[in-house]
């Protein structure tokens, strides 16, 4: 038998039946339901007369919708037409028996953290969401990624999806990262590299010593943002820290079936010979802390360089995009981006507001102040647990002393449909995966980074490279 | 799903690349609980001098006045003509409702972000992908030509332009074969219902803790 990456060895293991021109019908072991890409799934269901194939695949969690600020039941959106969304989640949950970790419930939180954190994410799966990022679930060697409404109906419906097999690319990082570099970094250095369409139509394994070494969490805020690359999966092999990482967690596996699902899960690594379509390498003692100064998430450089030049960009199309990224962005060509002030922080979002991402950030806040020409600076937990979890480390302290605000969990400003908006203008060090024009807020300016680069932006009132602020401390 | 067969429109330019789903609909009115009524917030930002929210009368918001779909010759475009990674970003099917209820049957471009196309073919919407020149030249020709028109034929899978030159695009066959026959996937798929089942049983037995206990 040939060798097979692990994308081959996933994909081998759901497919139902195969026609002659690749088409095929794919088994979904799990989907995650969130108010905003659910509510014309299930109308659609009711209208066919459609029940769902499997209840106990699906839990439903609201996310985009939910309010950060103090809140006891889905009655305090103050906005109606949220509230409508996040009160028809409740209603459709309810309706077909689905499982679902409503406002108020300690689970409740951004679907990319609560599916890991519960183990309802598990090595060998298939798993989607109406949600482009749910190619973060890959970090624990699950074939998953996001779905429009239409296949959200079609997989609770069919518990299949209708797919071709997409193609194998590995990018490979080499070598140990710099101290101060972190996962966010070695993911915005990979998508600058390959761009924002290098992964169209492929599933990316991250491979090499980097994420071998990264953790879990590491790993998901990379896979996070595949999608940023344009791949719809990303994935890392399965091993001994993805063992230790599900173990225990409420959906796992128990007793006998824990040491089943274990010997099962023993072969989620791609084969030595197996063949990839495309293979990126990078060196990761040679990536630095990134910032991403346009609208796109490929137009990213190192705290230690300049904004380009459109002048100096050969492709029309391309130099035409950077003009009119500058524009938007108010920024000029050829300044240093450690000048430029930022007026907004924003930790939080399905890339990096898990506890590693908040204890990162609070080992570069301890003991300071954020500059006082910082207007709001946000710290968003991804779920109730990790809330509760900063909080028995005492991390929620470090960063109400610093002059954060400690909010409540959901996906708040990293695309705003809820009350936390950057305003028009106005510069955010932010730690999301998309500096879409008008992503965190109409005319919002964002520019993505770690979650060590944004407190360290928080502390300097500007970019600055993170390791000027340890290295100061110390 | 509606069906997709033949049409002949006036072809509207985007010329940019990289246009993402927040940019084709903004996430504010992605709290509908509908499938209908996104096309005024097509592309709400470029195309509006103000910000742009659920609720408010459209009819009376200022217009940009350089936007394509805001040009008087391009009132009444059915097809699309884009750049490179077209609806890169979110997941969020609101793009290619918002892009039908518009009136866009068709998108072409070289490139298409892959939640986006598969999305678009859901809704009788058509995205052709065309080599990055053919499409150059088409944005010359649209630029250079006003009520330039094309004409679209799915089953020949031919483009034919105002002087009845055509060009030849390839679509997936088992897409092309829904699109023409306006065809339901679950349908389709639970005609499979059986293979489904005995599926399931053996990953079931393979794979127990996938599996509430009953």
């Amino acid at each position: 038998m040939s060798a097979k990456t692990l994308y081959d060895k996933l994909w081998d293991s759901h497919v139902v039946r195969q026609e002659d021109d690749g088409t095929a019908l794919i088994y979904i072991d799990r989907q995650l339901l969130h108010e905003v890409t659910s509510p014309q799934a299930f109308e659609g269901l009711r209208l066919a007369n459609r029940k769902p194939w499997r209840i106990d695949a699906n839990l439903a969690t609201p996310d985009h919708n939910v309010p950060t600020t103090a809140y006891h039941s889905v009655e305090d959106i103050v906005d109606p037409i949220s509230r409508i969304q996040v009160k028809t989640l409740d209603a459709n949950a309810k309706e077909f028996g689905i499982t679902e970790f409503g406002i108020g419930d300690i689970r409740q939180g951004i679907v990319h953290v609560v599916g890991p954190e519960e183990g309802i994410t598990l090595p060998g799966t298939t798993l989607v969401c109406g949600d482009s990022h749910t190619a973060t679930h890959g970090a624990l060697g699950a074939l998953a990624h996001g779905v429009g409404t239409s296949e959200v109906e079609h997989v609770l419906a069919t518990q299949c999806l209708i797919q071709k097999k997409m193609k194998n690319m590995l990018v490979k990082v080499n070598g140990q990262l710099q101290p101060g570099v972190g996962p966010k970094d070695v993911v915005l250095a990979i998508i600058g590299k390959i761009g924002t369409a290098g992964g169209n139509g492929h599933a990316i394994e991250f491979g090499g010593q980097v994420f071998q070494d990264m953790s879990i969490e590491g790993r998901m805020t990379v896979c996070n943002m595949a999608i940023e690359a344009g791949a719809r999966v990303g994935l890392v092999a399965v091993d001994q820290k993805t063992i230790d990482y599900v173990e225990g967690r409420p959906f796992a596996p128990k007793g006998n079936q824990w040491q089943a699902a274990v010997e099962a899960w023993q072969d989620l690594k791609s084969d030595e010979d197996a063949h990839f379509d495309k293979v990126v390498e990078l060196e990761g003692s040679a990536i630095e802390p990134q910032v991403s100064w346009g609208t796109s998430p490929e137009m990213v450089v190192s705290v230690n360089d300049c904004v380009p030049d459109p002048a100096q960009e050969a492709d029309a199309v391309k130099a035409d995009g950077i003009r009119r990224a500058l524009s938007y962005m108010g920024l000029k060509a050829g300044m240093l981006i450690s000048d430029i002030p930022v007026d907004y922080i924003f930790i939080g979002s399905c890339t990096n507001s898990r506890i590693e991402d908040l204890r990162q950030a609070a080992e570069v806040l301890k003991g300071q102040k954020v500059a006082s020409s910082v207007e709001q600076a946000l710290i968003v937990p991804g779920s109730g647990l990790v809330k509760q979890q900063a909080e028995a480390e005492g991390l929620d302290k470090i960063f109400v002393e610093a002059g954060f605000e400690w909010r409540n969990p959901g996906c708040s400003m990293c695309l705003a449909m809820n009350a936390d908006r950057l305003p028009s203008g106005k510069h955010c060090a932010s730690t999301s995966n998309r500096n879409f024009e008008g992503r965190q807020g109409a005319g919002g300016r964002t520019h993505l980074v770690s979650p060590q680069m944004a407190a360290a932006a928080a502390v300097a009132g500007h970019f600055i490279d993170v390791r000027q602020l340890i290295s100061t401390n110390q | 799903m509606e069906k997709f067969t033949k049409l002949t429109a006036i072809v509207a330019p985007m010329d940019r690349a990289n246009v993402d789903t927040d940019a084709i609909i903004p996430k504010q009115f992605l709290k509908s609980i509908q499938r209908t009524g996104f096309g005024v917030n097509l592309f709400d930002e470029w195309r509006y001098e103000d910000v742009g929210e659920p609720g408010k009368d459209n009819s009376v918001r200022p217009l940009r006045k350089d936007f394509v779909l805001n040009q008087p010759r391009y009132q009444g475009a059915k097809i699309l003509l884009a750049r490179e990674n077209f609806g890169c970003g979110s997941s969020r099917e609101h793009a290619p409702w918002a892009l039908k209820d518009y009136g866009f049957d068709v998108i072409i471009a070289p490139s298409f972000a892959d939640i986006f196309f598969n999305n678009s073919f859901k809704n009788g919407i058509l995205p052709i992908v065309l080599d990055a020149d053919l499409v150059s030249s088409l944005f010359n020709e649209v630029f250079a030509n006003p009520g330039y028109q094309l004409t679209v034929d799915l089953a020949s899978h031919q483009m034919i332009k105002p002087s009845g030159e055509t060009l030849d695009f390839e679509v997936d066959a088992f897409r092309r074969h829904c699109l023409l026959n306006g065809l339901d996937d679950i349908g389709l798929t639970l005609q499979h219902q059986s293979d489904i089942e005995t599926f399931e049983a053996t990953h079931k037995a393979k794979n127990p803790w996938l599996f509430a206990t009953e």
